[in-house]
């Protein structure tokens, strides 16, 4: 798949998470929003994973750690095949097994988050039986940015540096808010860079919305052999939906029907755009 | 009929703390990236510079606030009930309870108030895991009424204490003059079965009476509110004095309420026939608060039919 493929791939990914959203009146918009074009390149790019594989102990790992996210993810495993589409109606449903936040009842995900601090420790874990048991498969998880205020985090960074796990991966979706408000308000973490990379890091960051980029440096890992890698990812919470960017009243907020009318003729007009060629970096 | 929808507890947990903020300038809030749950916002415009803000960090949270009252600060500590009492239950245990530090800390949106957010979210296990801890009260407010008391009660309360609330609007419940942390309300008198229930759960209890008298039985309702220290006094006389017990919480049926009424009930040899009515040790299905109620029989009918059949057996 072209760049372009992917780039409208995400424009219908928004539209059918808000359209879960919608529907549940549940979910945790501006974080799928922010993260989904990081999924996008790793189901579609980078994981070595199908419904196929997915009992394969060599398959590729990807552990959502920033759980809320969920609706990203459940679009994403259903347009690879690992759900049904029509399962994303039932969001939040009485006895159905979409949760609001991954669990492994829903095929293809591998473990069961939602509080948050819990995923980088997990994947050192499955990181480390890959060496144990010299498996080439890599490990990818994906944090939040007021997610690194959990302690388990940096406990989990000591150890993934001493264990040399170059075969994990953790991406941050940085794009600086919370529910309260500004991460830099709320529990500064920057300088983020710097952070990891005294912790026996290798670090690079790149724009979480450029399909191109995102692709490249995934393509890359292990950036530095014996090291594990993080990728931050500057992103914007509620992006593509010009009323949701930025605003930390999206983080858990669902649209009403007029919000959804336009959100979805927002990225009906971007969709036009890239397929007449416009709208490219 | 039914009880009159007042405002969410958590609502007049927030006005409340505002009005003892407003005459003792010890009382501070604390949070993490918890304000708008817990419906802080409203104290944080009044007393900016008495809530303190530590990021998504609830062993932190708990720590700091253990560190904080250790000076002579009174402090409410706000969290999510599962983040609060699962992640951070050491700094609990030994920063807050042992260590003797009378942190009030407040666990929100408790219970399955999350409902389809998922067992991550849920807390219940709470009251088993905090019961088990020395030198810790446990208070759940069941209206607005006992809210407004506990938490005034709170902001002096000499030891650590632990409260517990739900989100949604609650009903009131009635009889607002007897509230004291450590002291069960005997809402409603009974002659034959008696329910035993706390927080969000007891208005359900007392719609269930109005089922059962339908079919002429007269049942009770007492809301214990304060799960520690238990009010056995008033609990072994109810108990005494029915034909059946129905002991009902937003809770696992590990550890909590009912398990505590049943050890105690049956150690002061009390063989009133009583049955648990709690979430099942099992994988929680799916829903709101409302269709998980429903699903479990912690709901008017259900909790009729089962006192029903207790009192028929
Ligand atoms: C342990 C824990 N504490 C608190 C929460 C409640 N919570 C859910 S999302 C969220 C904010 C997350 O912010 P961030 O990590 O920046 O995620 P994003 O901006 O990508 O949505 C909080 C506090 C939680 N899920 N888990
Ligand atoms: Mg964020």
């Amino acid at each position: 798949m072209t760049d372009l493929e992917l780039e409208l791939k995400s424009v219908e990914y928004r539209k059918k998470i808000l359209t879960a959203i919608k529907k549940a009146q549940a979910g945790h918009t501006g974080g799928s929003l922010s993260c989904v074009d990081i999924l996008n390149v790793l189901y579609n790019r980078i994981l070595r994973v199908s419904p196929e594989t997915f009992t394969s102990p060599v398959r590729d790992r990807y552990i959502q750690s920033k759980g809320h996210s969920v609706e990203a993810l459940y679009v994403l495993l259903a347009d690879k095949g690992f759900i049904p589409e029509s399962n994303l109606e039932t969001l939040c449903r009485y006895h159905s097994d979409l949760v609001g936040h991954p669990t492994r009842k829903v095929p293809g995900i591998e473990q069961n988050t939602g509080a948050l601090g819990h995923g980088l420790s997990v994947s050192v874990g499955i990181a480390l039986a890959g060496k144990i048991d010299k498996r080439a498969y890599r490990v990818f998880t994906l944090l939040g940015d007021g997610e690194l205020a959990e302690g388990s985090n940096w406990e989990a960074c000591l150890a993934a540096a001493h264990f040399g796990l170059d075969n994990l991966t953790a991406i941050v979706d940085r794009n600086g808010l919370q529910i309260t408000g500004l991460t830099d308000d709320v529990c500064r973490t920057d300088p983020l860079e710097d952070k990891f990379s005294a912790f026996g890091w290798t670090v690079k960051t790149v724009d979480g919305h450029n399909i191109r980029q995102l692709s490249e440096t995934l393509r890359k890992v292990p950036f530095e052999i014996g090291k594990p890698n993080l990728l931050i990812a500057n992103t914007t919470k509620g992006k593509g939906i010009s009323f949701m960017e930025g605003d930390r009243s999206w983080h858990h907020g669902f649209p009403n029907d007029s919000q959804y009318e336009r959100a979805i003729k927002e990225l009906d007009d971007a969709y036009s755009l890239l397929t007449a060629g416009e709208g490219r970096d | 009929m039914s009880e009159k929808i007042g405002k969410s507890n958590l609502d007049v947990f927030s006005e409340t703390v505002i009005e003892m903020a407003g005459k003792d300038s010890d009382i501070l809030v604390i949070t993490s990236d918890s304000r708008g749950s817990g419906k802080l916002w409203p104290f944080a415009h009044r007393f900016p510079d008495r809530i303190i803000e530590v990021g998504i960090a609830e062993q932190n949270l708990v720590g700091i606030a253990a560190g904080l009252a250790s000076t002579g600060k009174k402090v409410f500590a706000v969290s999510p009930a599962s983040f609060l009492t699962a992640r951070a239950l050491e700094q609990i245990k030994n920063d807050v309870a042992y260590s003797d530090h009378p942190v009030t800390l407040v666990g929100i949106s408790a219970g399955v108030s999350y409902g389809p957010l998922g067992s991550t979210h849920h807390s219940l296990h709470d009251f088993a895991a905090l019961r088990a801890i020395n030198n810790l009260d446990i208070v759940v407010p069941g209206d607005n009424y006992e809210t407004r008391e506990a938490v005034r009660a709170a902001a002096d309360w000499d030891t650590p204490l632990y409260l517990r609330f739900g989100k949604r609007p609650a009903p009131h419940l009635g009889g607002d003059d007897d509230f004291q942390i450590g002291k069960a309300r005997i809402l409603k008198p009974g002659e034959d079965g008696k329910f035993i229930a706390i927080g969000e759960t007891v208005v359900r209890a007392l719609e269930a009476t109005r089922i059962l008298e339908e079919s002429n039985l007269d049942c009770g309702v007492i809301s214990v509110h304060s799960l520690k220290p238990l009010d056995i006094e008033t609990l072994e006389k109810e108990a005494r004095n029915s034909r059946a017990l129905v002991t009902v919480e937003e809770h696992s049926v590990c550890g909590g309420l009912g398990e505590a009424c049943a050890a105690f009930l049956s150690q002061a040899g009390v063989a009133t026939p009583f049955k648990i009515v709690a979430i099942p040790d099992e994988y929680t299905v799916t829903g709101s608060q409302q269709e998980i109620f429903d699903h479990y029989g912690i709901s008017a009918q259900g909790l009729a039919g089962t006192m029903l059949d207790l009192l028929e057996h």
